[in-house]
């Protein structure tokens, strides 16, 4: 408080008693610890003596002294006081609130009396709803600090008159449901990421043909395309996995219009050499090379999702491992049927060239829109 | 301090911050638990206690009302307390969602919201009040104080005009001085201060203490360091206990370079806040054993007030952080938003120190304006300032 402000004060007394000081000590609060678990919800207000010898009285002797005789004498007092100022619903049923043995604790102004709860609730709360009015009509700036333990997990608040009602959704996600929620969102990027599935099928086109004689011929056995498929996709898995970790955590990021522009010349380059192949015997490591790009754009969809701080890795190999089963679906289609028709002229010039000039064209137009920001084909 | 030092200090103050609180059952019935700042039969106790009863017969009673507040508010002044300005609200509270309230009523709640640093609802009040009733002293004062926290010096100014002929010639005067001493006219400011001083010798000592410990802060923000210490210690001696003044004096002595002075000025005042960061800083400078406890228990009391979002004490929180614990950043953050509310010389130096210290220039760039555009005559002011545009 600045000086002047102490005189205006001191202008407004007859008496000039004294002029307030700065900024000191603590206004009056309370702390208010409420822990729900599955066998049920207990708690444990510590509220200042201070506050409760201004309220109700407890220096019997009035010597300026709270011995732990007076305050035993006032125990009962104290938990009929408190127990009247707080109210606990449960999906707006009400709860019961017993009373425990009180202990003494300090606090940083000084000594409190520590008041256990036991809390009955009809059933477990979805919704928990808490109305504080301790202190409210004889100090208004009295706060209760709200520390609500749900399962491990706690969430503060801060109650009082300006906001004596309130609520909280206890139906917290569990750490599965979120590695459930991360995968599902993983499978399903894979499904509706167009960009990355022609990537991967470019690349598996080949897998159950040989190039021999500058043309492709059909493989001999599913033993060699499945290894072949395997390699590819293992390598993609790898690749991937890396920058998906590195972007998320933060340690590598790049600018998402680089990343989407590369993903999409990835399919581009992918693709062409299915038409006139530069690389056959190596396309696993082509794989690996431009999985990595395509990890920074698996990254950008999972950072959209919105990161829970507290389960970063959680989120993180849930969203993966979404990623691999829906890549793996994909597969699992794509090899049996790819197989049974790779003696076909359909497959080894309708399929793999003609849909690979197909899918050079789209990721040609995906790349000239990217690079350039532009808008060519329809959402 | 070594880097080693700071870094004990600092995770001392985490583990202090973090260690559950331990429960107890007293040994007896007759071990003392707590001991309450006033007995009930202490003169000033049984005088509030009688206010206090006569109130509860009739709490829709202005007057009375009006006074219990008045009297709480006072108490939280002696006592440092801030639990008394609550308890003044609780008495104006008929009074305190009203658009219209009775003018005593009306001034009352604008000195509680603005304890609580909401400036703009205080000064609304006050407006009102005075244009109700333009004799209002009191309420005048409060707007002079306002605006000058707020760095509104015309509108300061013009307060100080108001209320000049409704006090004594050594209040008015100081009033006009302050705002004077800010806004390129220290030196004159000073003259008339030190005149009207002389002349109200029989002034009210409380008039008498705040006059001179305004005219000790003019002397030193304009750099005269020998006029400053005389009126400081005539100010202390006038054997009156003024938090604000104890604060300013030890201010004054750790520019000096005087820890150790600091140290025997603030003996035994650990319980107000404000005075216990002096001691820490001062223990610091000094190389004294105890500044690793007050620190400790600066960083509790912050951390308390933090968690019922209370921000009125962002500018002691942000000299803790910068002279104590050595976090620029951290001290940057509190600074500036310290300034978004309070702009008294004080703060424009925290934040201008804080801002060099995170070597963030844009951070200070508000108080850099406040200092070009008020022509504050402070040599130490101006060197801060001027360090961003020497070589480093």
């Amino acid at each position: 408080m600045s000086l002047l402000r102490a005189l205006a004060a001191a202008l407004a007394s007859s008496l000039l008693v004294g002029v307030p000081a700065a900024w000191a000590h603590k206004p009056s609060d309370s702390y208010l610890g409420v822990t729900v678990t599955d066998a049920g919800m207990s708690g444990r207000w510590d509220i200042a003596l201070r506050d409760l010898e201004f309220a109700i009285g407890l220096d019997a002797d009035g010597n300026g002294e709270i011995t732990w005789g007076e305050l035993r004498a006032r125990h009962a007092d104290i938990a009929s006081y408190a127990l009247a100022r707080l109210s606990v619903r449960a999906d707006d049923a009400a709860c019961t609130l017993a009373p425990g043995a009180q202990q003494v604790d300090e606090h940083t102004d000084g000594a409190y009396t520590v008041l256990p709860l036991v809390i009955t609730c009809p059933r477990v709360p979805e919704k928990l709803t808490l109305h504080y009015t301790l202190f409210a009509d004889i100090d208004p700036q009295h706060r209760g600090l709200l520390n609500l333990s749900v399962n491990g997990g706690t969430r503060t608040a801060v109650l009082g008159p300006q906001a004596a009602t309130q609520t909280f959704e206890l139906a917290q996600v569990s750490r599965w449901r979120q590695f459930v929620d991360f995968a599902r969102e993983g499978v399903w990027h894979i499904w509706i990421g167009f960009d990355h599935i022609l990537f991967l099928l470019s690349l598996l086109l080949p897998a159950v043909l040989v190039w021999r004689a500058s043309r492709w011929q059909p493989a001999d056995t599913l033993r060699e395309s499945f290894w072949d498929v395997f390699r590819i996709v293992t390598a993609f898995t790898v690749a991937h996995s890396i920058t998906l970790s590195l972007a998320t955590l933060q340690v590598v990021s790049l600018p998402s219009r680089l990343v989407e522009s590369a993903i999409a010349a990835s399919v581009v380059l992918a693709a062409l050499n299915n038409v006139r192949p530069l690389i056959h015997g190596r396309r696993w490591a082509v794989a690996f090379a431009f999985g990595l790009i395509h990890g920074f754009g698996f990254a950008s969809v999972l950072a959209d999702l919105g990161l829970p701080r507290d389960a970063l890795a959680l989120a993180l190999v849930g969203f993966n491992l979404g990623v691999e089963g829906g890549q793996l679906a994909i597969v699992a289609v794509f090899l049996p049927i790819a197989f049974a028709l790779r003696r076909t002229t359909f497959y080894r010039r309708g399929v793999m060239v003609g849909g690979s000039l197909l899918i050079v064209g789209l990721a040609g137009v995906w790349l000239v829109e990217r690079v350039f920001d532009l808008k060519l084909l329809p959402a | 301090m070594s880097r080693l030092r700071l870094l004990a200090t600092v995770s001392l103050l985490l583990v202090a911050a973090s260690a559950p609180a331990a429960p107890f059952v007293p040994s007896t019935d007759l071990q003392v638990v707590e001991r309450l700042p006033t007995k009930a039969n202490d003169p000033a106790a049984r005088e509030i206690n009688a206010l206090r009863t006569a109130w509860r017969r009739e709490p829709g009673n202005v007057a009375l009302a009006v006074d219990l507040a008045r009297r709480w508010f006072e108490q939280a002044g002696v006592d440092g307390d801030p639990r008394y300005v609550g308890y003044a609200q609780a008495a104006l509270q008929p009074w305190w969602n009203l658009s219209d309230p009775p003018v005593a009523a009306r001034v009352m709640r604008a000195v509680i919201l603005q304890y609580g640093h909401r400036f703009d609802e205080a000064v609304a009040d006050l407006d009102a009040a005075t244009r109700a009733e333009p004799d209002h002293a009191e309420a005048w004062a409060w707007l002079a104080a306002i605006h000058m926290v707020r760095a509104d010096y015309v509108r300061a100014r013009s307060a100080c005009e108001q209320l000049e002929p409704l006090v004594d010639d050594v209040v008015g005067t100081a009033c006009l001085a302050y705002v004077d001493s800010l806004t390129g006219r220290a030196s004159t400011a000073a003259q008339a201060l030190r005149d009207a001083l002389r002349e109200a010798s029989e002034a009210e000592p409380a008039q008498r203490l705040w006059a001179l410990t305004r005219l000790a802060e003019i002397e030193e923000r304009r750099g005269a360091v020998t006029q400053a210490e005389a009126a400081y210690r005539k100010a202390v001696g006038l054997g009156r206990r003024d938090v604000y003044l104890l604060a300013a004096y030890a201010d004054f002595l750790l520019d000096q370079g005087r820890p150790q002075e600091v140290l025997a000025l603030l003996k035994d005042s650990e319980r107000a806040d404000v005075l216990l960061l002096r001691l820490a800083i001062a223990a610091k400078a000094a190389g004294d054993a105890r500044g690793d406890g007050w620190a400790r228990e600066l960083q509790a009391r912050f951390d308390a007030t933090t968690a019922r979002g209370d921000t009125t004490h962002r500018k002691e929180e942000a000299r803790f952080a910068l002279e104590v614990l050595g976090r620029p950043e951290r001290a940057l953050v509190l600074a500036r938003d310290n300034y978004a509310v309070q702009r008294e010389a004080a703060d424009a130096r925290v934040l201008l120190e804080a801002a060099w210290a995170a070597r963030q220039r844009d951070a200070a760039e508000p108080a850099l304006q406040w200092l070009r555009s008020t022509g504050v005559e402070s040599p130490r002011l101006q060197a801060l300032a001027a360090r961003w545009n020497a070589p480093r």
